[in-house]
């Protein structure tokens, strides 16, 4: 485990994790180890003591019904939520080992190892060669430029369809296509987790198949962790599968983990009745 | 019943739509209405047609070569010779010293107020350049004229001084509106990447509303380049001749307009009527011109929320008003 041993596990949320399914999975590595994680919007809680470990190239899929703060919470893993003013988090998010919320970290270069891809795909209205490289000259990796953007974008299954037109607008690809440039984009700065907050929920079927596909081929290199609505998804792409759910309780209305397991686990003997409910399409 | 069209099923079923009093008097309503705000809106073109036709039918024969290429002559035998050229390149010249001051600043303050300041402080900045939008350009003439031309004398760089605080709130409140547009998700895409927050500002969210900066500027440089009041403190006491040292005093359109429509000779009429002509022209150019310019920030941001953007473009015009001076 490269878990912190400075961290005490006893006071978490008792989580039953399946090793079965991955052989040798019990050596698995701890990227972000989240602890007791909650944030506020103003005085209005939104997330309330989140607790979860994330694993090292694994794809982590985050579930549940709408406004139950699975982005909320995402956006806390690259400090995102520091965009907005009145947004104030509590506890920690521990990324190997360090608090991502501690008082001397900088949350821009937070971001340079943890990029991210949102819902609407949203390139630069630059060009698509400059989408990619814009980033890279900012971050001083200018060597072999031309060779660090045909990367990205072959990692991104975008290279066959637009290597001969890299000068022209980003703009001018289709929703897929630009949204698998944004993937380019977050691949080429080199970080280390890619976080995904509803990446598909734009696209068309057929783009959102590719997008699938391409995380099942990125997980090789990143940890990965989506955000989806879509629970079919969550099954064809999730190692891992956490449920968020609204509490409702005491007069508030904050989103809550209610379970964390393998994917199959959740989706076939999940827990909690909550999970169940929700991935049986009685609920959500 | 005997008013009322029959139905299809037969006199005794009353037909849904039928036409009794109110609806007559809603019609009657409707075009009244309709009739009075066309004729506003006839009435508004009229007065551009009519403003600009006279000015022309006035001002054309004062046209010619020598008019653009030409001085003052000074030629009391041939009072219709010589034209306005110093008058032209001086306007030219205080207006582009005056843009050159007002720009980084003005595009400065913007940035400040819409990507750094707190909700608060934007909010107060903003209250201050909209109250410098609306004093009148004679008070900043004569504020101008207290600080700068006293014991020192006229110049042409006081005057751009002077245009350029006229300027400033113009920039900055329409660079801050073009600033709001530029979407959320495109900011968030280049934090994303891990860059700092001034180079997102100056990679991405200054070039994606370039089109729109520029939109504010040359509506400022329309605006200011018929300024009177404040060249008339500045800049006004100025020899017949071309020049470009902004350390004297340089003729300017609007001065030559005022002194010459004063003047006893005909001629000199028409030479102001002439410049009159070239002011009305140079406003349509950076009119259309801040057009296509903001169309072209609107296609770079296409999938943008166009209709908001139509919006606040109309709403931005409305910055432009002329204060009466």
């Amino acid at each position: 485990m490269d878990d912190t041993p400075s961290t005490p596990r006893s006071d978490l949320k008792p989580i039953q994790i399946s090793e079965r399914t991955r052989p040798g999975s019990s050596t698995r590595d701890i990227v972000f180890d989240v602890q007791k994680l909650s944030l506020h919007y103003g005085s209005t809680l939104a997330i309330s003591e989140i607790t979860v470990p994330i694993y090292k190239n694994h794809v982590t899929a985050f579930i549940g019904p709408s406004g139950c703060g699975k982005s909320t919470f995402i956006r806390c893993l690259n400090r995102m939520n520091d965009l907005v003013p009145i947004a104030r988090v509590t506890g920690q998010v521990l990324y190997h080992g360090q608090d991502l919320y501690g008082p001397t970290v900088d949350p821009v270069q937070v971001r340079r190892h943890i990029g991210m891809v949102f819902q609407k795909p949203n390139p630069f209205p630059k060009s698509i060669y400059d989408n990619i490289a814009w980033g890279l000259k900012i971050l001083g990796k200018k060597d072999n430029l031309d060779d660090r953007v045909e990367q990205a974008l072959r990692k991104a299954a975008l290279w066959d369809e637009v290597k001969d037109r890299l000068k022209s607008s980003g703009l001018a690809l289709s929703g897929g296509q630009q949204q698998r440039l944004c993937i380019a984009r977050a691949i080429a700065i080199e970080p280390d987790v890619i976080l995904m907050d509803e990446p598909a929920s734009a696209l068309d079927p057929i783009s959102t198949t590719r997008i699938e596909d391409l995380i099942h081929e990125l997980k090789q290199d990143y940890t990965i962790a989506i955000v989806t609505h879509n629970m079919q998804q969550a099954a064809r792409v999730a190692d891992m599968t956490a449920f968020f759910s609204l509490d409702v309780s005491e007069g508030r209305r904050a989103g809550v983990l209610v379970e964390y397991d393998e994917t199959t686990t959740i989706f076939t003997r999940p827990a909690d009745k909550r999970t169940e409910d929700y991935v049986t399409g009685r609920f959500g | 019943m005997s008013t009322l069209p029959t139905s299809a099923n037969g006199p005794d079923v009353p037909p849904i739509f039928h036409v009794d009093r109110r609806l007559k008097r809603r019609k009657i309503v409707n075009r009244l209405m309709e009739g009075v705000s066309t004729l506003a809106a006839l009435l508004a073109v009229a007065v551009l047609v009519l403003l600009v036709g006279s000015v022309v039918v006035r001002g054309a024969s004062a046209f010619n070569g020598a008019f653009f290429t030409q001085v003052a002559s000074g030629d009391f035998l041939n009072p219709a010779g010589g034209g306005i050229a110093h008058a032209i390149v001086g306007s030219a010249v205080i207006v582009l010293l005056a843009t050159l001051i007002a720009v980084p600043v003005g595009v400065l303050v913007a940035i400040y107020t819409s990507e750094f300041a707190r909700p608060q402080v934007a909010g107060i900045v903003r209250l201050c350049l909209d109250v410098l939008n609306g004093i009148p350009s004679i008070v900043i003439g004569i504020f101008i004229f207290g600080l700068l031309v006293v014991g020192r004398g006229q110049a042409a760089w006081i005057a751009s001084v002077a245009l350029s605080v006229i300027m400033l709130p113009l920039i900055a409140r329409s660079t801050q509106e073009v600033l709001t547009l530029v979407p959320l998700t495109l900011r968030e895409a280049a934090l994303g990447v891990g860059v700092a927050k001034w180079r997102m500002v100056i990679g991405i969210v200054i070039p994606a509303s370039l089109g729109g900066i520029m939109t504010g500027v040359s509506l400022a440089i329309a605006r200011v380049a018929g300024e009177t009041a404040p060249i008339l403190f500045t800049s006004s006491i100025a020899v017949n001749q071309i020049s470009t040292d902004v350390s004297h005093a340089l003729q300017t359109i609007p001065v030559l307009i005022f002194t010459y429509s004063e003047s006893p000779e005909p001629a000199d009429h028409a030479k102001a009527w002439g410049g009159a002509i070239l002011l009305i022209g140079f406003v349509l150019f950076t009119s259309v011109l801040s057009r296509m310019l903001m169309s072209r920030m609107k296609r770079r941001l296409e999938g943008g929320a166009r209709g908001e953007l139509l919006g606040r473009v109309t709403g931005l015009l409305g910055l432009f008003r002329r204060p009466s001076a």
